[in-house]
């Protein structure tokens, strides 16, 4: 067996040259697909980047926040309490879109984490700033 | 123009690697770079040697793996999402005791810095998906 592959950030061998700002939509329901876990995770790596990092929730990605999850009964992990550990990450610029919210009965007092909430219009012109947009 | 690709959906099931694939050799016969392709969520089972396609189907993986060949591209399978999904090179395999490898040729394996690395250093980062 030989060394791991650097798959860390700090094993790198080229250096980021600068800041860009990274977008990540999050458009899906927390469990039923992968998606809303595997960009989680594709944050956390990020995060040690240190880029200028942003997180939408919109459609059903909103119930990625939702509190008082309980995965019990499918067997599946409930991984919505590292949202709150994304401010250790600096990891601080949470968007969810007010109409997703709004059509799905929430309010920000349903979520786990602080965030801001934005209208429709407002979330595409932030989209349109951005240079890196990965959606999940 | 400097690219990367980001393949996120399995081939066969979804479109989105053979639009990824059409995409990526129409860029480079335009001349332009391709800076790294990087397969995530089910898209790492586009680096799974053991499919088998119909004989008068096109087979994804080989297309890939014959790109890259021809234009000498970085075709990266995320660790972690191919762990979960049983593709692993040699060394892989061997680590976690298991008695097969299937990476296609001209695949490698390598961590989520590698998309973030590709998002900074190229121009656009394009993200084929469902």
């Amino acid at each position: 067996m030989s060394t791991p592959m650097p798959s860390e950030p700090w094993e790198q061998q080229e250096k980021a040259p600068a800041v860009k700002k990274f977008m990540y939509v999050n458009r899906r329901a927390p469990y039923g697909t992968i998606y809303a876990l595997e960009s989680l995770e594709v944050v956390l790596i990020a995060a040690a980047f240190e880029q200028d990092v942003s997180l939408v929730f919109i459609d059903d990605g909103v119930y990625q926040l939702k509190k008082g999850q309980d995965t019990g009964e499918i067997g599946m992990k409930n991984f919505s309490p590292t949202f709150r550990a994304l401010e250790g990450y600096d990891v601080e610029k949470l968007y969810v879109e007010k109409e997703s919210l709004w059509t799905r009965g929430l309010t920000e007092d349903d979520l786990v984490v602080p965030v801001q909430v934005v209208a429709r219009e407002e979330l595409r012109e932030f989209m349109d700033q951005q240079e890196v947009i990965l959606s999940f | 123009m400097k690219l990367g690709i980001l393949v996120n959906e399995g081939p066969y099931q979804h479109q989105a690697s053979d639009t990824a694939y059409q995409f990526t050799k129409a860029a480079l016969e335009k001349g332009h770079e391709i800076f790294r392709i990087f397969f995530y969520n089910d898209g790492v089972n586009n680096g799974s040697g053991l499919g088998v396609p119909p004989q008068d189907d096109r087979n994804v993986t080989k297309l890939w793996s014959d790109l890259a060949e021809k234009h000498d591209l970085d075709l990266v399978v995320c660790i972690a999402a191919a762990q979960r999904r049983g593709i692993l090179d040699e060394r892989e395999a061997k680590r976690h005791g298991k008695n097969s490898s299937n990476l296609a040729p001209g695949f490698r394996i390598s961590g989520l810095g590698q998309l973030i690395e590709a998002g900074i250093q190229a121009d656009r980062l394009v993200v084929f998906g469902d």
